[in-house]
């Protein structure tokens, strides 16, 4: 039961703006989940409510099996990583690590030795009489985390971790963050508005919108099944189209969008007989040849074309839509802005999207 | 080059009003309080340094000693009003209505010092006002004025803006997120205060200390006014020396055992001061 989350009907609102509407999530213990969206949607408001930092308007919030609602933030076995690290400039590095165990009333000499242990986990062995301002930007967040850390919370909540840091050092400490989390066994609970570092990390991500949950699910599943049109815009499906089911049967949906292009879609049940759907085409998954287009393709007009280094991008006129299409830089077709193409659409990569929530 | 060029034109109005006004006078008072006074009240100059070896007289240095005692008492006073009030300045009350109270806490000096102390003279005296209401609801009237009571009443008054400025604004830049990571760490609110909040305002502390405290040891107006013949601070002792003995050189030299005194607490308190003004 320990490092177990429950969050049950959560809501939150600021001066009469929701920030996070009837919000019920649970997180396993030992789980790596990340909260992503973008900014404004509710998912650092959710963590503060977590940490304690807030009080929900409804709603319960289960700690490690104990409803810890009503607790304020000193009494939760959780600890913040935040956003800026909040490091306290009147403590050297050590006495940051420190200032958790002196507060839960640890004897000095282990504390001591606890710091010691929390600073070599995180690589900054050595540096503990340093002031927190001589600190690097990668340093500071290494002793944000430590300081969390060398608690043992039952859930480390990090708020953007690593939205301070330099692309270079960011890539680094995804791994670095992923490989602790599964060394420590703990319950970590990750907002960001990036979607690489979701994918990188989590066990499960929670796409949020509007303080709500759009979808919660595996890295591969809320990349490859996004359920909205919010989560797959969100995830980066390009191509959103509005369209009609014409037919149905043996496995297949013949589909027309609105700009009247004839799509195929898989069916596993998720889709419709008939009516208007939502569509999603990720750009990598679609085909572009120049003639001798293979049945059931496309056909269209090449608008414009940007040159990406390992991969380039077409849009393709076809009637009324506008696709983009994403092919690898080496072994792509030679094809050029007025050329006609034909774009291949294989059925498997036809999303069928659910309209965002109402109110959203 | 250019820079240091620049520095030097915005600051010799400055440098030339201190020089005329304060350098000059010192060199002059410390000129007078080696010599020593003429019958008719006036300077004679042969320097000797007996009238500092007269202020180490038993009875001065305890004239001193009270000073700094009414003057420890006066800033403790003020931090322990002014902290409270400028904590619920800086982080109770909603941003918009902050300027408007910051401007009630300096309303006081509208109005002269000296006002201010006979003001306090008619709220204190036997038939003032705090004593016509204690009449009023059948309560013995108490002695309130021309004791040390009164002179720190009265200076706690005086000085108390000088105390909340410094505090307010360093409570005001404390970054709120600092309360919430000690929160989120375990600390209790209490906690956090005792081990957040005061040493990250150190520096409003100090400063607001030493403005209040300066002043204080030095103060003539309130132990002249509301502590009456019997309260003998330096300040009055100078006074007294320079207007009523006629004793310059020995006023001179009080001055500047006075002046001493506060050099070496800027002395002894530099680095915190410091902290004050790089952050």
């Amino acid at each position: 039961m320990r490092g177990a989350l429950g969050l049950h009907g959560l809501r939150k609102a600021f001066g009469g703006v929701a920030a996070v509407r009837e919000l019920t999530l649970d997180v396993r213990p030992g789980e790596f989940l990340t909260l992503l969206g973008p900014s404004g949607c509710g998912k650092t408001t959710l963590l503060r409510l977590i940490a304690g930092l807030e009080t929900p308007d409804a709603g319960r919030v289960v700690i490690s099996g104990r409803d810890l609602t009503d607790a304020p933030p000193h009494r939760r076995p959780v600890n913040t990583v935040f956003q800026q690290y909040a490091l306290f400039p009147h403590r050297t590095v050590a006495g940051n690590v420190a200032f958790g165990l002196e507060m839960a009333g640890v004897p000095r000499g282990e504390i001591a030795a606890r710091v010691e242990a929390a600073l070599d986990q995180v690589r900054l062995d050595g540096l503990g009489g340093r002031p927190v301002d001589q600190l690097s930007g990668g340093q500071r967040q290494r002793v944000a985390l430590a300081r969390a850390l060398v608690l043992d919370p039952d859930v480390l909540l990090l708020d953007e971790p690593l939205a301070a840091l330099d692309l270079k050092l960011r890539q680094q400490m995804r791994i670095e963050l992923k490989n602790l989390q599964e060394r420590l066994r703990r319950t970590f609970v990750l907002v960001t508005h990036d979607q690489d570092e979701a994918l990188i990390m989590s066990d499960r991500l929670a796409v949020m919108s509007h303080g709500r949950l759009e979808q919660v699910g595996t890295p591969d599943e809320v990349y490859e099944r996004p359920r909205t049109r919010f989560v797959a815009d969100f995830l980066g499906v390009r191509n959103l189209l509005p369209a009609t089911v014409v037919s149905a049967g043996g496995g297949r949906v013949s589909l027309r969008t609105r700009g009247g292009a004839p799509l195929v879609a898989l069916d596993d049940g998720g889709w419709p007989r008939e009516g208007e759907v939502w569509v999603g085409l990720r750009p990598e998954t679609l085909r572009l040849s120049a003639d001798g287009a293979p049945a059931g393709a496309l056909r269209g007009t090449v608008e414009d074309e940007v040159y990406l280094g390992d991969r380039t991008e077409w849009i393709v006129r076809v009637g009324e839509e506008a696709l983009t299409v994403s092919q690898p830089a080496r072994g792509s077709a030679p094809v050029r802005r007025g050329d006609t193409v034909a774009v291949a659409v294989a059925p498997e990569a036809v999303l069928r999207l659910r309209d965002d929530e109402p109110g959203a | 080059m250019k820079a240091r060029g620049q520095a030097l034109v915005l600051l010799a109005p400055l440098a030339a009003a201190l020089l005329a006004l304060f350098v000059l006078p010192q060199l002059l008072m410390l000129e007078a309080s080696l010599g020593r006074r003429s019958a008719y009240g006036l300077v004679i100059h042969d320097w000797s340094a007996l009238n500092y070896l007269r202020a180490l007289d038993p009875l001065y240095v305890r004239v001193l000693l009270r000073s700094l005692g009414l003057a420890v008492v006066t800033t403790a006073l003020c931090l322990a009003l002014g902290y409270p009030m400028a904590y619920w300045l800086a982080r109770r009350v909603p941003r918009r209505r902050r300027s408007a109270l910051v401007v009630l806490v300096i309303l006081p000096f509208w109005t002269s010092f000296l006002v201010r102390m006979y003001a306090w003279v008619f709220l204190l005296r036997t038939e003032g006002l705090l004593n016509t209401a204690l009449a009023a609801v059948g309560l013995p009237a108490l002695n309130l004025l021309y004791n040390d009571v009164a002179v720190v009443i009265g200076q706690v008054y005086g000085e108390l803006p000088f105390m909340v400025l410094p505090l307010y604004a360093s409570l005001e830049k404390l970054d709120r997120t600092l309360l919430e990571a000690a929160a989120d760490l375990g600390a209790a609110p209490r906690r956090a205060l005792w081990r957040v909040t005061l040493p990250l305002t150190r520096a409003g502390i100090v400063a607001g200390s030493l403005l209040v405290f300066i002043p204080s040891l030095g103060a003539y107006l309130a132990p002249d006014l509301l502590g009456g013949a019997r309260t003998v601070t330096i300040g009055t002792l100078i006074q007294s020396q320079l207007v009523v003995a006629r004793d310059i050189p020995f006023g001179a030299a009080l001055s500047f055992v006075l002046t001493l005194v506060v050099v070496a607490l800027l002395v002894a308190f530099r680095r915190p001061l410091r902290s004050t003004w790089s952050a």
